[in-house]
C-alpha cells in the first residue's frame, strides 16, 4: 500500500487530527458574546451573597451585630461563624492538610478575611447591608514577614496546639507550619566546602496573584424537593469540589452535581475551595432558593489564592572549569494565615525539588520551612506546575550568579552542565526521573537563531559607549533554559485529599459515525474542545469536526482531577488516546467480521480498517459504527463506547530555551523588550496554533511577574495592590511580539508522546526577563536584585551601582 | 430607592426598563436587557471586559450609571454580526487565534470595532495603543493585534472592490 497517495493525504487532512492548526470550535460562541460564564447564570428567585470583610490584618472579634443589616428590606440572611458552627462548617479543611476559617471564628488573621455573609435580593441591597453589620475588633500585633514570624512571641494560630505536629511533621515554633527536606544535606555541604568555586545568593520571589480576568464565583441551588444540590462555579477541578462538598455538607455525593461552565481564565486561582462556595451552599440550603456569589476584583486580589512568596537562599559549587558539583537551597515559604497551598498531599512545597533544573548536578539538598503570617492564604501554582516557577527561577539565577563568580559566559556555563541526551531517563539528585530531553540541540538552535555572539558584541560596544557618555541606555541579554515537571501525576505518589491524580476520558461513537467524548478535566481557555478532538480523530479515524468534547459536568463526565499544573494533555490526553485505542480494538473486530476475515487480517488506515494486502477491501469507521448498532455480531456486544482512567507512569518534562534582548534607560528605569525568542519542546505537538497561543500568553504573564506585578503589604498588613490600578497587568502597549520556535522530543511513556505546554512559557519566561534586566547591570557589578523589576526598582538598582552621576 | 424609566436603543432595539439611579449600566445590560456579552472584570474601568459602544464611542459600562444612558444608542457584541453573517472582526479573531478563555473577547472586539471606525487603516502600533484599555490575560495580544490588522485589511479591500 502506498502511504503517500493524494487520496490518502486527503483522508488524513479531512480528519483534522494531531499536528494540524485546527481553528477552535469554542470561538463561535465567545466571539458572539454567547459564552456561558458563572455570572451569566440566572435562576428564578436567585439571591446574591456577599461578604463583610475584615479591615484589619490581625484582630480579635469582640462582637458582631447583624440586627440593623437584617432589618433592611431585601436582606434575607446574614451568616456568621456562630451560624455555621452547629453544622461544623465555620472551618473547612484545606488542600494542604491544614484547616481554614470559612467565617471569622473569634479572630481575623488577614485583611479582607471573610467575617459575615450577607444574602440579599440584589447586589445593591447586599452592599448596603454589609455597611450595616457592626463588627467590634480589638487590634492585635501584625506579622507580615515570615522570618520575623518565626522569632515572634505573637501566636497567629491559637487554634493549633503548638507542640503537636502538623500535617507534614513536627513544627518548630507556634508560627511554623512544616519543614520539608529532600536530598543529602551533609553530603552537599561537604562538596560545597571543598569546592574550587562557590557562589551564593539570597533572593525573594515576591508574592503575586494569578488574577484571571473573570474573578471566582459560584451559584448554589439546593432543590429541597429532590434533595439535590447543584453547584455551578469557577472550578478548575469540579469533581474534587463535588467530593469536598459532599464530605463537608454530609450530602451524599450522588445528590451533588457540580458544573464548571465556561471559565474566564484560571491560572491556578480557581483550584482551591473558598469560603464563598461554602457560604453559598449553606445559604441556599437555609433559604431554599439559589444563591450566587461572585467576588469583585478587590476580593479576588486580596483573598483568593495568591502565588509564590518564597524567600530562597542558595549555594552552588563548581570545579574551576565550571562543572557544577553541588547545590544547596533553603526556602522560607510565606503561606499566609492558613496553609491552603494547592499541592499534591505528599509535596508541601510542590515540586520545588525540580530546582536542580536542566543540569547534571551530582548532589543537592532542598529544605523548605512553611510559615504563617497575617497575609491571605493560598500558595497556588500560578501558571505553572506546583512551585516549578520558584524552582526554575532559583536555579536560573544561581547559574547566572555562578557565571559572574567565575567570570564566565552564562550560555557556555549552561552548555557544559546540561544533562546530556544519552543520560535520559535521568535520575536527578533530588529524586525525579526526567523522561526525555535533548537540551544541547535546543540550546544551540536558540543561540544561533538570535546570533548570540553578535548580541554579546553589541552589548560590549554599548557598555563602552555608555562609559564614554554617548548613550544612557544599557542592553541586557536574558537567557533561560528550563525543565518543567508536569502531568501530575502517578497515583502512587500524587493525590489531592486522598484522590489519586489520574484522569479520564469516556467516548461514545454514535450510529452515524460521529462521537462525543467527555473528560475529567476542564478548559479555562486552553481549547480542549478543539485539541482533544484532534487526538481522537487521529486515534479513531473520525473527523475532529464530528467529535464533540464535553467537560465540567460531574453528572455526565467521568471522574478526573481537573486542569492545572499542565496536566490535561499529559494525563487526560493520554486517557483520551487510550480510550480511543479501546474503540479501535473493538472496531477492528467488527471490521473483520464485516469483511469476513480474521481480526489479524485487517489493519487500521487513517479512517478505516483495510484487509492487509488488499486495500480495496475496507470498512470505514462510519460503516463500522453503524454496524455496531444495527447488526448482531457473534461474540461482540452492541454499541461502540469506551472509557479509560489513566494513571500516568511518570511525570512529563517539557523544556525550552529562551532569549530576551532588552534595552534599559538608566535614568528612568524604563525597559524596552527588543526581542524575545522562545524555543519550546513539549514533545509531540497536537495543534501548533494553540501551542503558539499558549506560549504568547504564558510569556506575557511572565513579563508581568518579572517586571512589575506583585501583591504588596505594608507593615500593618494592608494590601497595597488591591485593584488593577496598582496590580500590574500588561496591556497590548507593553507587550512585544514573540518569536516562537520548537524542537520535538516525545515523551517515551505517554501514549502519543505529548508533554504539555501551557505553563512552560511562564516558568521559563520569568527568569528570562529577570536575567535580561540583571544582565544589563552585570558589567557594573550587579549580582542579584529582586523582582519585580519595575521602573522604580530598576532606577534604584542603577542608582545603587553609581550610574546616576 | 426611587426607580426611573430608562429608555435606550440597544443593538437597534428600543428598550425600556425600570432602574434605580445607582444601578450600573453593565448590570442593566446583562441582567435586565439580557445582553450578557459585556463582562465584569474589575469594576474600576481598567480591564475593558465591559466595553460597549455608546453614541459612537467606546465606553466601559461598569463605571457608568445606567441612567446616564438615557436616550442613548448602544451597541454590544451581540449587535455585531449574526450567527449566519459574522462580523469580519469575529471571523478574524477566530482565524488568527485572537482569543482563548473568551472573557475579554466581547469587549475587545467591540473596542476594535470602534477603533477601526476611528482609524480604518491603523499601523500595528496604533492598534496596540488603541486597545490598551482592554486587558487580555491569555493571548499576550500578539494574535489579537494580528486579527485586527487583518480585519482592517479585509474591510478596506472590500470597500475598494465596491468602488
Amino acid at each position: 500500500m502506498n502511504d503517500m497517495t493524494p487520496e490518502r493525504d486527503a483522508r488524513v487532512a479531512n480528519l483534522k487530527g494531531m499536528g494540524c492548526s485546527r481553528k477552535r470550535v469554542e470561538d463561535a460562541r465567545f466571539t458572539q458574546g454567547k459564552g456561558n460564564y458563572v455570572d451569566d447564570i440566572s435562576l428564578p428567585g436567585m439571591l446574591t451573597g456577599d461578604f463583610v470583610r475584615s479591615p484589619y490584618a490581625h484582630a480579635r472579634i469582640k462582637s458582631i451585630n447583624t440586627e440593623a443589616a437584617m432589618a433592611l428590606e431585601g436582606v434575607v440572611a446574614v451568616l456568621t461563624a456562630q451560624d455555621l458552627a452547629p453544622l461544623s462548617l465555620h472551618w473547612m479543611p484545606t488542600l494542604a492538610g491544614d484547616k481554614q476559617m470559612v467565617l471569622a471564628d473569634g479572630k481575623v488573621l488577614f485583611q479582607g478575611q471573610e467575617v459575615a455573609f450577607v444574602v440579599a435580593k440584589d447586589r445593591y441591597i447586599a452592599a448596603d447591608a454589609i455597611e450595616l453589620v457592626e463588627v467590634e475588633y480589638e487590634e492585635l500585633p501584625v506579622i507580615v514577614d515570615p522570618i520575623k514570624s518565626l522569632q515572634s512571641d505573637v501566636v497567629l494560630r491559637e487554634d493549633l496546639d503548638p507542640k503537636a505536629p502538623g500535617a507534614h511533621g513536627p513544627r518548630k515554633h507556634h508560627n511554623h507550619i512544616f519543614t520539608w527536606e529532600v536530598g543529602d544535606e551533609a553530603g552537599t555541604n561537604a562538596v560545597i566546602d571543598d569546592a574550587d568555586v562557590v557562589a551564593e545568593a539570597s533572593m525573594y520571589y515576591h508574592r503575586t496573584h494569578p488574577c484571571p480576568l473573570e474573578p471566582c464565583g459560584c451559584v448554589a441551588s439546593m432543590d429541597k424537593v429532590n434533595g439535590k444540590l447543584t453547584l455551578w462555579g469557577t472550578f478548575q477541578a469540579p469533581h474534587v469540589v463535588r467530593t469536598v462538598a459532599s464530605l463537608l455538607s454530609g450530602i451524599e455525593e450522588h445528590n451533588i452535581r457540580v458544573v464548571s461552565p465556561d471559565i474566564g481564565g484560571g491560572f491556578g486561582n480557581k483550584v482551591g475551595v473558598y469560603p464563598g462556595y461554602v457560604c453559598s451552599i449553606v445559604a441556599s440550603i437555609v433559604t431554599g432558593v439559589p444563591v450566587k456569589w461572585v467576588e469583585d476584583r478587590m476580593d479576588n486580589l486580596m483573598t483568593t489564592a495568591f502565588a509564590r512568596d518564597y524567600w530562597m537562599t542558595g549555594k552552588i559549587s563548581a570545579t574551576k572549569e565550571g562543572k557544577i558539583t553541588g547545590l544547596h537551597c533553603h526556602v522560607t515559604a510565606d503561606h499566609g494565615a492558613f496553609d491552603a497551598c494547592a499541592d499534591p498531599t505528599k509535596f508541601p512545597a510542590g515540586f520545588m525539588n525540580i530546582c536542580t533544573g536542566s543540569y547534571d548536578i551530582p548532589i543537592a539538598y532542598l529544605g523548605v520551612d512553611g510559615v504563617y503570617t497575617n497575609k491571605a492564604p493560598g500558595g497556588v501554582s500560578y501558571r505553572c506546575s506546583f512551585r516549578v516557577t520558584e524552582a526554575v527561577y532559583f536555579i536560573e539565577r544561581m547559574i547566572e550568579v555562578l557565571a559572574i563568580e567565575m567570570d564566565m559566559d552564562p550560555a557556555e556555563l549552561r552548555r557544559i552542565n546540561f544533562i546530556k541526551k544519552e543520560q535520559f531517563p535521568y535520575q536527578s539528585a533530588l529524586g525525579w526521573e526526567y523522561d526525555s530531553g535533548d537540551y544541547h540541540t535546543a540550546w544551540d538552535k536558540a543561540l544561533k537563531a538570535v546570533d548570540y555572539d553578535g548580541l554579546r558584541k553589541e552589548q560590549a560596544e554599548r557598555v563602552e559607549a555608555f562609559k564614554r557618555g554617548e548613550t544612557r541606555t544599557l542592553m541586557g541579554i536574558g537567557l533561560s533554559f528550563f525543565t518543567e515537571i508536569v502531568g501530575a501525576g502517578p497515583v502512587k505518589n500524587c493525590d489531592i485529599l486522598g484522590m489519586g491524580m489520574f484522569d479520564s476520558c469516556e467516548i461514545r461513537i454514535h450510529p452515524t459515525g460521529s462521537a462525543i467524548a467527555r473528560l475529567g478535566t476542564i478548559s479555562q481557555g486552553q481549547g480542549h474542545a478543539t485539541t482533544f478532538a484532534q487526538i481522537l480523530a487521529s486515534e479513531i479515524g473520525i473527523p475532529a469536526d464530528s467529535i464533540t468534547i464535553e467537560e465540567g459536568d460531574t453528572d455526565t463526565a467521568p471522574y478526573g482531577l481537573g486542569t492545572y499544573g499542565s496536566r490535561s494533555t499529559p494525563v487526560a490526553g493520554a486517557a483520551t488516546a487510550m480510550a480511543g485505542r479501546k474503540i479501535r480494538a473493538k472496531a477492528q473486530m467488527i471490521a473483520a467480521y464485516l469483511l469476513e476475515v480474521h481480526d489479524d487480517d485487517v489493519e487500521f488506515d487513517v479512517d478505516r480498517f483495510v484487509v492487509k494486502g488488499a486495500p480495496e477491501r475496507f470498512k470505514t469507521m462510519g460503516e463500522i459504527a453503524y454496524a455496531a448498532y444495527n447488526q448482531a455480531i457473534p461474540g461482540i456486544e452492541p454499541g461502540l463506547e469506551a472509557v479509560s482512567y489513566y494513571d500516568p507512569p511518570n511525570m512529563t518534562y517539557p523544556f525550552g530555551a529562551y532569549v530576551c534582548v532588552m534595552d534599559i534607560d538608566v535614568d528612568t528605569g524604563v525597559t524596552d523588550i527588543r526581542r524575545f525568542y522562545a524555543l519550546d519542546d513539549c514533545g509531540t505537538r497536537i495543534n501548533p496554533m494553540v501551542i503558539e497561543g499558549q506560549i504568547h500568553g504564558g510569556l506575557t504573564e511572565a513579563l508581568a511577574v518579572a517586571l512589575g506585578q506583585e501583591i504588596a503589604y505594608d507593615e500593618m498588613g494592608n494590601v497595597k495592590t488591591g485593584t488593577l490600578m496598582d496590580f500590574f497587568l500588561p496591556t497590548a502597549w507593553e507587550v512585544p511580539n514573540y518569536e516562537t520556535d520548537h524542537t520535538v522530543t516525545p515523551s517515551p511513556h505517554h501514549p502519543i508522546g505529548a508533554k504539555g505546554v501551557g505553563e512552560s512559557p511562564h516558568v521559563g519566561g520569568v527568569p528570562c526577563f529577570s536575567n535580561a534586566v540583571q544582565d544589563a547591570f552585570r558589567p557594573f557589578g550587579n549580582r542579584h536584585t529582586n523582582m519585580p523589576h519595575d521602573h522604580w526598582r530598576i532606577w534604584q538598582t542603577a542608582n545603587a551601582l553609581g550610574l546616576h552621576h | 430607592m426611587t426607580k426611573q424609566i430608562l429608555k435606550m436603543t440597544v443593538n437597534g432595539q428600543t428598550e425600556e426598563v425600570l432602574v434605580e439611579p445607582r444601578e450600573l449600566l453593565v448590570y442593566v445590560l446583562r441582567e435586565k436587557i439580557g445582553m450578557k456579552g459585556p463582562h465584569v472584570g474589575c469594576e474600576t474601568s481598567h480591564c475593558g471586559a465591559c466595553t460597549v459602544e455608546i453614541n459612537g464611542k467606546s465606553v466601559k459600562s461598569c463605571t457608568m450609571f445606567a441612567v446616564q444612558a438615557q436616550g442613548a444608542e448602544i451597541t454590544t457584541i451581540e449587535g455585531l454580526g449574526t450567527p449566519d453573517a459574522l462580523h469580519v472582526l469575529q471571523t478574524n479573531f477566530k482565524e488568527h487565534h485572537g482569543l482563548q478563555c473568551g472573557f475579554c473577547t466581547p469587549g475587545m472586539i467591540t473596542r476594535a470595532h470602534r477603533l477601526l471606525q476611528e482609524n480604518p487603516n491603523p499601523t500595528e502600533k496604533e492598534v496596540r495603543f488603541g486597545i490598551a484599555g482592554n486587558i487580555c490575560r491569555c493571548t499576550g495580544y500578539q494574535n489579537i493585534v494580528k486579527a485586527i490588522l487583518s480585519a482592517a485589511a479585509e474591510i478596506n479591500a472590500s470597500k475598494e472592490a465596491a468602488q
